[in-house]
């Protein structure tokens, strides 16, 4: 239930973002998902396919989720490790004064839309080198 | 004309929870124009939100006009046990959704009305994952843990712990019939927010009351002030 709320947040901002480029469909939003921000993949994905139908600008578009890893760095030996393997406490001097770098992310990256008239190449046939 | 089915892409680099936290932060604005404090008050359910409520609204009902805005999922029985204080008090369905966010409390404050309101309470939904996530444009956050739920919960649910500006450790009459660690709880607390202020109290016998009902004074009166300073 959580994922539909920033489900309908998603659509809204890429509806906004869409009305301001002169945008009418969308094709796929990519999502920066840490790997610690607590949304299911799966879940989101459940309430994309139905949220998005509901979108005249989204209806049928895909949500791809890019996993961002998550680090945390010891304040007091100064390295960087993987949260998920060793939690809060630096798995190298054993301190607990530790804070997370990366990994909390809910980040629309792009989207992707359907670019329909691409101008015409420029001639290359008549005698040109290529 | 060459017509190819292609696409671009639009790079927007955008947080979900931006357009939420720019509505959220438009909503304290006008708090502070209008003089409303509100505060979100967060838990799981059946610790006890309803029931601290009704002690509150009675302990400071003479001093604060108090508005109380009730969010569920379904039904009505939380916004009638408030209504009985005296205090003003609606209901919120949230349509199945686990929280509240910006939008959903500012319509929720337009159907209050706050031209006699002093300090507004959001009773959010009883969830100590997704409420946290989204803000409501509170002034400030509290949350219950009550002591059946145990003393571990800071470390289960650290951002709800993370963004609290108090916790109310209810339920305390049963203490003894519990392994609650009070001291471990503060310690948890602390861990994910130094800066949280832990207050045990009991809504069953009234115990701790006074102590939330001064932070409560305190917060709105500086709260009030500080819009002076603005003007």
């Amino acid at each position: 239930m959580h994922e539909l709320g920033i489900v309908f947040h998603i659509i809204r901002s890429v509806e906004e973002v869409g009305r301001q480029n002169g945008v009418s469909r969308v094709n796929a939003v990519t999502l920066e998902l840490g790997e610690v921000s607590g949304v299911l993949e799966d879940y989101l994905q459940d309430c994309w396919t139905w949220a998005a139908s509901k979108s005249d600008m989204l209806r049928g578009a895909k949500l791809q989720v890019a996993v961002i890893p998550a680090k945390t760095l010891c304040e007091t030996c100064g390295c960087i490790y993987p949260t998920v393997a060793h939690g809060r406490t630096c798995p190298e001097c054993g301190s607990g004064k530790t804070h997370l770098i990366q990994g909390n992310e809910t980040m629309i990256r792009d989207i992707t839309v359907p670019e329909e008239e691409v101008p015409e190449p420029p001639e290359t046939s008549a005698g040109d080198t290529l | 004309m060459l017509v190819v089915d292609k696409v671009k892409v639009l790079e927007i680099k955008q947080s979900v929870f931006a357009s939420n936290d720019r509505q959220a932060d438009e909503m304290r604005r006008q708090l502070k124009d209008k003089g409303v404090f509100l505060l979100n008050l967060m838990s799981s359910p059946g610790s006890g939100k309803t029931s601290t409520l009704r002690r509150t609204i009675a302990a400071l009902k003479d001093e604060l006009r108090i508005g109380v805005m009730e969010a569920d999922i379904d039904s009505d029985v939380d916004a009638r046990a408030i209504a009985e204080t005296g205090a003003k008090a609606i209901q919120l369905h949230t349509g199945g959704m686990c929280h509240l966010d910006a939008d959903m409390t500012r319509q929720g404050l337009e159907g209050l009305g706050l031209e006699d309101v002093d300090l507004a309470i959001l009773e959010n939904v009883g969830n100590l994952v997704c409420p946290a996530e989204f803000d409501t444009g509170a002034v400030k956050n509290a949350m219950i843990l009550s002591v059946p739920e145990g003393h571990d919960k800071p470390l289960k649910y650290p951002l709800m712990f993370t963004i609290c500006d108090v916790v109310l450790v209810n339920k305390i009459d049963v203490m003894p019939y519990f392994d609650f660690d009070m001291d471990k709880c503060r310690e948890y607390v602390h861990m994910r927010n130094p800066n949280a202020r832990i207050i045990p109290i009991s809504a069953r016998t009234g115990e701790g009351i006074d102590q939330w009902a001064d932070w409560l004074r305190t917060e709105v009166a500086a709260w009030k002030n500080k819009d002076a300073d603005h003007e």
